[in-house]
């Protein structure tokens, strides 16, 4: 009886971290899927989209996955096959500095005119 | 002065932004993947259209051929236009036609080379269109060369036409 008690408690263990594991990889598809663009329905998500392109791209992020592939091997496969367009969360290259460095000096730039006008007003 | 400098200034700075925002209307806004530098073909296990047989791309694609992989699909339209094009292809001793078939119904898939003819020296099915994503494609038809050294060397997306079958004749050369 012990034994059998034994066993169920490590086969419903087993089952529960299973479970676990499975809802792990599909948040990590579904978060994958949200960062890519569909390339037929330009402005919607692959994780949106019902296009052919997006099912192929759903299928493909899942194979990855079960092939153990990491989120940001995923997103350089696409990238090397699409070019950079195809997420949404653009890194930092020749084609894209002035999008990431423009905020950051307007910041600057407005910091030092307040700063400025401080110490004029003192 | 210093009032005169900062109204230049401003209005540089609002001119460049008409002319920035002038020129993005012009510009079309549907981005189109390019193939800029040569590629490596995917490696890839696929099933045979005639056999049901799982084939490598190794045995697929051989050093020294030039290929042209053409992704199809019989509920698609203008590939029923490109065909005659991928006809006159085959007479080219010096390309070999490799059809991918695209997210299809194999009876539909057969019915559509029944009538319209096989271009191809083998046909490829890409049930899950995952294939064709690791070709680098997005839609039906596209079509690819690969050059002698097994690298993609040209994508053409939508129909093929008049046009373009000079501009691979002139690549196969």
């Amino acid at each position: 009886m012990k034994i059998f008690k034994i066993i169920l408690i490590v086969f419903f263990s087993l089952g529960f971290y299973q479970l676990k594991s499975d809802e792990k990889t599909a948040a990590i598809e579904i978060k994958i899927l949200k960062n890519i663009r569909c390339l037929i329905c330009q402005g919607q998500s692959v994780h949106d989209s019902e296009s052919e392109f997006a099912f192929s791209i759903k299928q493909i992020v899942k194979k990855k996955i079960s092939e153990g592939l990491k989120e940001k091997q995923i997103y350089d496969f696409l990238k090397d096959k699409y070019g950079e367009w195809i997420v949404y969360d653009p890194g930092f290259n020749k084609n894209t500095y002035i999008l990431w460095l423009l905020p950051l000096l307007l910041f600057f730039l407005a910091g030092a005119i307040m700063i400025k006008k401080l110490i004029f007003k003192k | 002065m210093k009032n005169k400098f900062i109204l230049f200034a401003l209005i540089g700075f609002l001119s460049f932004c008409f002319v920035i925002f002038y020129k993005g209307l012009d510009n079309i806004k549907i981005y189109k993947p390019k193939i800029n530098n040569k590629k490596d073909i995917p490696v890839f296990r696929a099933k045979d259209f005639n056999s049901n047989i799982y084939i490598d791309s190794e045995k697929i694609f051989e050093k020294g051929n030039f290929y042209l992989v053409n992704i199809w699909s019989s509920w698609c339209v203008p590939c029923r236009d490109e065909h005659p094009f991928l006809m006159k292809l085959k007479e080219h001793q010096s390309v070999r036609l490799i059809g991918l078939n695209y997210r299809d119904k194999l009876n539909n898939a057969k019915n559509f080379i029944n009538e319209f003819g096989n271009p191809y020296t083998k046909i490829l099915i890409d049930s899950d269109g995952t294939l064709s994503v690791e070709f680098g494609a997005y839609g039906v038809p596209e079509t690819f060369i690969i050059n002698k050294d097994k690298k993609i060397i040209k994508k053409f997306i939508g129909p093929i036409n008049e046009k373009i079958v000079e501009e691979i004749k002139l690549i196969i050369k």
